[in-house]
C-alpha cells in the first residue's frame, strides 16, 4: 500500500463498455493531467498508450471498467479493473498477433493482437490477473526515477 | 522540413492546424492499422493513414504525433475535425495513394520513424 501523504495524484475514471464515441477521453484527461505535473514527454506519453490500450479493450470487451491513476513520487501507477468476459488464458492473450475481437472493432484499425504486449513493453511493471466470467485487472507501473 | 513543404509536395488541403505549418518534421510513420500505429509510431512523426475515425486523433494525441497526413482523399468526419482542432493536431489531406505519399516525402528526406521491427 502506497501510505496517503505520499499520493501526490489520484482519479478513478468509469469506462463505458461498447461506447466506441467514448472511448479514448479518459487517456486524453491522464495524459492532461501528467502534462500538467510537467512529467518528462516520454514518460507522459508512456503512460498515455499504457492507459489508451487499456481503455480500448475496456471498451471492446468489458461490459464496464475502471481506470485509475496514482501518481506517487516515484511512479505512476495506473490500474484498470472491468467487469467483463475475463480472459481464459492470459499467455496466448499476451502473444503479439493473437486477438479475440470482432469485425466492429478490427474496422477501427484494432484487434492486431498488440495491445497487452504493447502495455507490458510500455510499463516497468505489469501485472494481469484475469477470472472467465468475471473481469480482468491490470495493474501497470512506470517509473519516474 | 516544414509542415508547409509537406503541404507543397503532397498537393494536400489543410484541414486543421494551418497555424502550425512552420513546425519542424524528420520522421514518419504509415499505416492503417491503428495497433500497430500504437506498438511502432515515434513521437514527433508524421502519421500517415486512410482511417478517419475519432481513435485515429485520439491515438495521435497519446503518441505525440506532429501531424496526421490522410491519403486517398480521405476526408475525417466532423466529430474527429472537431477534436482535431480541441487537441491541436493538424490534419492535411493528400489524394495520393499512401504507397506515393510515403514515395514523395523519402525522396525529399523523411524518413521512416523506425527502419523495420525487431522481430
Amino acid at each position: 500500500m502506497v501510505s496517503v501523504e505520499k499520493i501526490l495524484e489520484k482519479h478513478d475514471f468509469d469506462i463505458e463498455g461498447g461506447n466506441f464515441n467514448k472511448a479514448g477521453t479518459v487517456s486524453t484527461r491522464i495524459k492532461s493531467i501528467l502534462k500538467h505535473r510537467q512529467l518528462p514527454d516520454e514518460i507522459v506519453r508512456r503512460s498515455a498508450i499504457v492507459c489508451y490500450e487499456a481503455e480500448i479493450n475496456i471498451v471492446s470487451y468489458a461490459k464496464k471498467g475502471v481506470i485509475s491513476l496514482t501518481v506517487i513520487p516515484d511512479k505512476i501507477i495506473i490500474e484498470a479493473n472491468d467487469e467483463g468476459p475475463g480472459i481464459p488464458n492470459i499467455e496466448l492473450a499476451m502473444q503479439q498477433g493473437y486477438s479475440t475481437a470482432n469485425q466492429q472493432i478490427r474496422e477501427m484499425g484494432f484487434g492486431a493482437g498488440m495491445g497487452l504486449y504493447n502495455i507490458k513493453t510500455y510499463s516497468d511493471v505489469f501485472d494481469i490477473t484475469s477470472e472467465v466470467n468475471k473481469g480482468t485487472f491490470l495493474k501497470m507501473a512506470i517509473n519516474l526515477i | 522540413m516544414k509542415l508547409r513543404e509537406v503541404k507543397e509536395i503532397l498537393d494536400a488541403n489543410v484541414i486543421v492546424g494551418e497555424e502550425k505549418l512552420d513546425m519542424e518534421v524528420k520522421t514518419a510513420f504509415g499505416a492503417d492499422l491503428m495497433s500497430d500505429v500504437l506498438a511502432f509510431a515515434k513521437a514527433g512523426s508524421l502519421l500517415l493513414t486512410g482511417l478517419t475515425n475519432t481513435q485515429v486523433i485520439r491515438i495521435a494525441n497519446v503518441l505525440d504525433i506532429a501531424a496526421i497526413i490522410l491519403v486517398r482523399g480521405k476526408k475525417p468526419p466532423m466529430e474527429a475535425l472537431e477534436l482535431a482542432k480541441d487537441l491541436h493536431i493538424p490534419i492535411l489531406t493528400t489524394k495520393y495513394i499512401l504507397f506515393e505519399t510515403a514515395g514523395r516525402l523519402y525522396t525529399r528526406g523523411i524518413v521512416g520513424c523506425l527502419e523495420k521491427v525487431e522481430k
